[in-house]
């Protein structure tokens, strides 16, 4: 079992390194080995689906720790850990990818680094496997941001663009804030348990060794990395942007699968976080979902929109970790896995087709993803309005898909949460009113670019369906949000129940003395807050799916009308809330600015004046020395001096020397009287 | 091993510079081969070295010994152990790989390539010597062929970058002069460096010159000598100007060899022979590695001249090196006999040595090709080059994330050791210097873009690909850099004996009793 783990992790790791090297030589440009490659992978993880569900045990799990190094008394170690969480993730993982290969062979077809393309998507495969398959906190954490490197040079893949150059800057920045988050987070812990593995952190938390405080903190900093992962606020920022990335790269990695790691990770820590700490996680969430969804509401991009949106639906799966109902949130991870993987292909089928259109046309100007572009395309594009549509469906929760089996469940867990604890109500409120916002622009998308008359005739005509290869996908993904799918072997449509709830078992805190209710305990409350729940959910899905219909299908109410009288709202909506330009303004520019005078100061006055200053002093110091002290004092008066004194007295003694023998004799005579004198004394 | 392998290691490229400098000016291929020749002799001689290497032994091998001056007992002693090994291959290598760099040296080659030599030779003399004065005088050795190769073959502020590197150095050097005779003279006058691992620490603690105790006076001048070399901040602000006017094979040397000497020295003196001194001084340590991290960061981002920024990028680099070395103490029982946390520290910090070396050979090595062929290094000057120049870009690419430690690339291990070692006893200052990790991000993912996103900048549109000598050069590097980030076990492996007996020594400091 253990081997299918490291054949899934390494397949892809292989195909990377064959295609980046020798990618372009191969035939058809190599995507046979970076597809066939994610097959592999996905009938491994296929298989091992298999092998859980014939098990059908709860408490399943397999475990290899191998010594990554050794320090003398320190062994490093990390592992492969592999239980039925792990197996479901790995499908989605292999599953989306799989899609995604396939799509992308027509999508990319005309790109002229098409093979590095797939090199790059082998990589980020690679990656999120191993985020899954790791047993350890600092695997984790390699892998984490590794999935961040295929994030940024697939966002970035269009690189020519400077608004791609930015978004990839910009989502591996801001994800690195999250991450130093999480490694300090990381040492917190493995400083008191000298380990990484999550088995001994368990082990560690549930022993005591940490006060509520500590853990409080070390669990929040994890966390943290979540935070930057899963576009949760205000770390969301980087998600909406790198949507600047083809949209195949979109639906697999800022929809399906990497972004879902902040919260896969969140799963994982569930024991381990405090009551505290799980409050501000839920309030994160539920904060995340709501904003996200009411900037959605406003965005023209089509992809934008599917961008919010996810960051709205990440915040859910949040929220429910927070609330304690977190195998609902997991519950919710799958399926929005699968239906937001296929409307973003949809959005990307369409994309792709407004493209060509206006490539014909000889239009560089327009913009393809702008949706009041679009219009009408239902009769045009029939498979990917009906998939697009189911896909909707599912995500604004309607009976008898998986997404409203999945949001209900959250959203009851909440509702249960809030009325434990009543003054945190507005944890339901913030997720049913985000429920309405998504049935809302979600709506909206489907009636402005399906129905309604196209914006031009000319496009129009030149709109056609898209290829097999990008259909079938599609489809797959869109019949996986059939509830059936996740509720063998029960057949109402209005219950979770079934192989996965009996599978993924909630595991119990470990935090010693937790007084908040234990997972188990919220379950039991669900059950009553289920009704309720589903009342409440269907209702304000009908409301929003409502709205749309009147606003943008029947236009009874204008929307001009609403813009004018919501101006303020519509402008905070439309423009993010400003949360960018903040940024920039009071953190980004002002650092910026603060490393240009430290570099300034270095260079310019530390170095030029204090430390040159030496060099000047010491150098005065020599001037003086030699100059003043050497040339002038010593050498010019000193020494200079007894050439004076002697040239003096050589030219008063001079004129003793007169040629006068008397003179002399007289000389001689007090020369000898002086002698007499001394010897006399 | 039956011949005298480590002096063989710093004599053969003295050899070389001898031959060198007998040949005709004007037979420059044969000039360069004769480099490559004796340069290569010495990376097979450190290759063999590293295989012979018995990983488990304590203290030095291929140990060599005889008197040089009995008057003041001064030997030529030499001795590999787990520290001085990575370094050696390090030097050796770079050596090598750097005459490739060079090859296009057409002013004077003949000079330059034996001052190189004679460079080389002084570098591998300081990692090999166990004698202080022997060390001593390597240590003098390298300054000069270092200060010609700058001043000679250096950018247009040439002259001033280089007296201003030697100065700067030769104060330092004078500082550990007055060091070495203070320790010759207090502990039973030897140069033996062996001998006063064991002796100095006690002799020392009895000394007190005008009311300043002894460990820590001569702790400072050591310590301040080797600051300069590393160098640590407030005594930085000679190596972006060096780095910047030196020619490319020389900034990789600098940045690559040189700089290890300091925290070499620091590990190799400092810490096992003034054990006192480290655990008073550590806290200091750790905060200056701090303000390396943090400082270094900031200017590099600030900077837009791309040699200078990866510069200021081995200032912050270094200070994880500090940071790692602070750890030492964690091992003492006053901070919970951590000894797992010092080891982490320790290796991490030697680890880091050598992988800053690989590294940042490869980004000093691109600097120089994208300057030799557009002349300048202006950040903002390029624009849209991966268009143009995909496989340089992808090296880049490589290289600018093996410098903000991405995690399967060696810089990640060795910084992540650093930062969990010391965490258990400067929570708060690894917390704060966490925030380099961003900077790092922050400055090389700028100048990427910057020079290689967006649109094709039209004056470079002719820019030519890096060509086959300089993808040869990097290889080995770029291998290397991947490998250590999947594997670090056999350079571990090495230096982890080592690390464990400096670890003793300073844990047997007074002062780190409970």
């Amino acid at each position: 079992m253990i081997n299918y783990g490291i054949a899934i992790l390494l397949l892809p790791l292989l195909s990377f390194i064959i295609m980046i090297f020798v990618g372009k030589k191969l035939p058809n440009r190599g995507d046979w080995l970076s597809i066939g490659s994610v097959a592999i992978t996905f009938c491994l993880s296929l298989s091992l689906f298999i092998m859980m569900l014939f098990k059908y045990d709860p408490y399943f799990k397999v475990e290899k720790i191998f010594t990554w190094f050794n320090l003398g008394t320190l062994d490093l170690k990390i592992g492969i850990l592999i239980d039925n969480i792990t197996i479901i993730m790995l499908l989605v993982v292999s599953l989306v990818s799989t899609l995604v290969h396939i799509y992308s062979t027509s999508y990319m077809k005309e790109d002229s680094r098409y093979s590095r393309y797939f090199a790059f998507l082998s990589l980020f495969t690679f990656s999120m496997n191993g985020i899954i398959l790791s047993n350890n906190l600092l695997g984790i954490y390699i892998f984490w941001e590794l999935v961040g490197l295929s994030s940024y040079l697939l966002i970035g893949f269009w690189f020519e663009k400077e608004s791609a150059a930015n978004a990839s800057k910009k989502a591996f920045l801001v994800n690195r804030v999250g991450d130093i988050g999480m490694f300090i987070g990381i040492m917190l812990f493995f400083s008191s348990i000298g380990s990484f593995l999550f088995k001994d952190l368990y082990l560690g938390v549930s022993q005591g060794m940490f006060t509520v405080d500590t853990l409080t903190i070390a669990g929040l900093c994890l966390f943290a990395g979540a935070v930057g992962k899963s576009a949760q606020f205000p770390l969301h920022i980087w998600l909406p942007d790198a949507m600047e990335g083809p949209t195949p790269v979109s639906a697999l990695i800022h929809a399906a699968t990497m972004v879902a790691a902040g919260v896969y990770l969140a799963f994982r820590l569930f024991p381990i976080f405090t009551p505290q700490a799980l409050t501000i996680i839920a309030y994160v969430g539920a904060i995340t979902a709501v904003f996200a969804a009411i900037i959605a509401i406003t965005q023209n991009d089509i992809k934008k929109v599917l961008a919010y949106s996810t960051v709205s639906q990440l915040g859910y799966m949040i929220l429910a970790v927070g609330v304690g109902a977190y195998t609902y949130g997991f519950f919710h991870l799958v399926t929005h896995a699968a239906f937001k993987a296929g409307l973003f292909l949809c959005s990307g089928s369409v994309i792709h087709a407004m493209h060509h259109a206006y490539h014909k046309l000889d239009d560089h100007k327009s913009d393809a993803q702008d949706m009041r572009n679009m219009g009408g395309l239902k009769d045009k594009m029939p498979v990917t309005f009906y998939s697009m549509l189911f896909c909707t469906i599912a995500l604004s929760g309607i009976p008898f898909t998986s997404g409203f089996l999945s949001k209900d469940a959250v959203l009851a867990g909440t509702l249960a949460f809030s009325s434990q604890y009543p003054n945190h109500f507005l944890l339901s409120l913030f997720g049913f009113s985000a429920a309405l916002f998504t049935a809302f622009y979600m709506f909206r998308l489907i009636f402005l670019t399906f129905y309604g008359k196209p914006n031009s005739k000319k496009v129009f005509d030149n709109i056609h369906e898209s290829p097999i290869q990008m259909t079938t996908p599609l489809i797959i993904l869109s019949s996986l949000s059939f509830f059936l799918f996740f509720t063998f072997p029960n057949f109402n449509p209005l219950s979770y129940d079934g192989w996965f709830m009996t599978l993924v078992k909630s595991k119990d805190s470990l935090v010693p003395g937790y007084l908040n209710p234990t997972a188990y305990q919220i379950k039991e409350e669900i059950g009553q807050a289920h009704n309720l729940a589903l009342f409440l959910s269907l209702s304000v899905a009908a409301l929003g799916i409502g709205f749309a219909f009147l606003i943008y299908y029947s236009k009874l109410i204008s929307a001009d009308s609403i813009y004018r009288r919501l101006k303020v709202l519509h402008n905070l909506s439309f423009n993010k809330f400003f949360i960018d330009e903040i940024l920039k303004k009071y953190l980004i520019d002002p650092f910026l600015k603060i490393s240009k005078y430290i570099a300034i100061f270095d260079w310019d006055v530390y170095d030029k004046y204090f430390i040159n200053g030496f060099g000047r002093i010491t150098e005065n110091f020599s001037k003086t020395v030699g100059n003043l002290w050497d040339y002038k004092f010593l050498d010019q008066k000193i020494i200079d001096g007894f050439g004076r004194i002697t040239k003096f007295s050589g030219s008063k003694l001079r004129l003793i020397q007169s040629g006068k023998i008397q003179n002399y004799l007289i000389l001689v005579l007090v020369g000898i009287i002086i002698l007499y004198v001394f010897q006399a004394i | 091993m039956d011949f005298n392998i480590l002096s063989w290691l710093i004599w053969t490229p003295v050899l070389g510079a001898i031959l060198i400098v007998i040949l005709p000016k004007n037979r420059m291929h044969l000039i360069k081969w004769i480099a490559v020749f004796f340069t290569g002799i010495q990376l097979l001689l450190s290759i063999l070295l590293w295989f012979n290497f018995d990983n488990n032994i304590q203290g030095f091998q291929f140990m060599e010994k005889s008197p040089w001056i009995p008057a003041f007992n001064i030997t030529y002693m030499l001795g590999v152990d787990g520290l001085s090994l990575p370094m050696v291959g390090l030097t050796a290598l770079l050596s090598f790989l750097c005459v490739f760099v060079s090859w296009n040296i057409d002013k004077a080659p003949k000079g330059y390539f034996s001052l190189f030599l004679l460079l080389d030779a002084g570098m591998m003399g300081v990692f090999l010597s166990l004698d202080f004065f022997l060390f001593y005088i390597f240590w003098e050795v390298m300054l000069l062929p270092m200060y010609f190769l700058i001043g000679i073959w250096g950018g247009p502020n040439r002259e001033y970058a280089a007296i201003k590197f030697f100065l700067y150095t030769l104060f330092g050097s004078v500082l550990m002069l007055i060091a070495v005779l203070a320790l010759y003279f207090s502990s039973g006058r030897t140069f033996d460096m062996i001998e006063l691992m064991s002796t100095a620490p006690t002799a020392l603690s009895q000394i007190s010159w005008w009311g300043f105790s002894g460990v820590k006076v001569v702790w400072l001048l050591l310590f301040i000598g080797f600051a300069i070399k590393v160098p640590i901040f407030p005594f930085h602000t000679w190596l972006p100007l060096a780095h910047v006017e030196a020619p490319t094979a020389i900034s990789v040397i600098l940045a690559g060899v040189l700089l290890k000497m300091g925290t070499y020295g620091i590990l190799r003196i400092n810490f096992p022979m003034i054990p006192d001194g480290t655990v008073w001084f550590a806290g200091i340590l750790a905060f200056l590695a701090l303000i390396n991290i943090i400082w270094g960061g900031m200017c590099a981002l600030a900077q837009t001249d791309l040699k200078k920024m990866v510069a200021y990028s081995s200032i912050n680099h270094m200070g994880y090196v500090m940071l790692g070395m602070s750890a030492v103490v964690a091992a003492g029982s006053k901070y919970g006999s951590n000894i797992a946390a010092a080891e982490l520290g320790m290796n991490g910090a030697v680890l880091q040595m050598f992988n800053h070396g690989t590294i940042t050979a490869m980004l000093f090595i691109l600097v120089g090709v994208v300057y030799d062929r557009a002349h300048h290094r202006d950040i903002n000057g390029f624009g849209g080059l991966a268009s143009k120049t995909p496989i340089y870009a992808a090296i880049v690419a490589l290289a600018w994330f093996a410098g903000l430690g991405l995690p399967g690339l060696s810089g990640f291990i060795s910084e992540a050791m650093t930062f969990l070692g010391a965490f258990p006893v400067y929570r708060n200052i690894v917390i704060l210097s966490t925030i380099g990790i961003l900077l790092n991000a922050a400055y090389f993912l700028t100048s990427y873009q910057k020079i290689f996103l967006g649109k094709l900048n039209e004056k470079y549109k002719d820019l030519p690909e890096i060509n086959r000598r300089e993808i040869l050069i990097l290889v080995p590097l770029a291998i290397l850099v991947i490998f250590l980030g999947i594997y670090p076990t056999p350079l571990i492996d090495i230096m982890k004996t080592t690390m464990s007996e400096i670890i003793f020594r300073v844990e047997a400091s007074e002062l780190l009793v409970k």
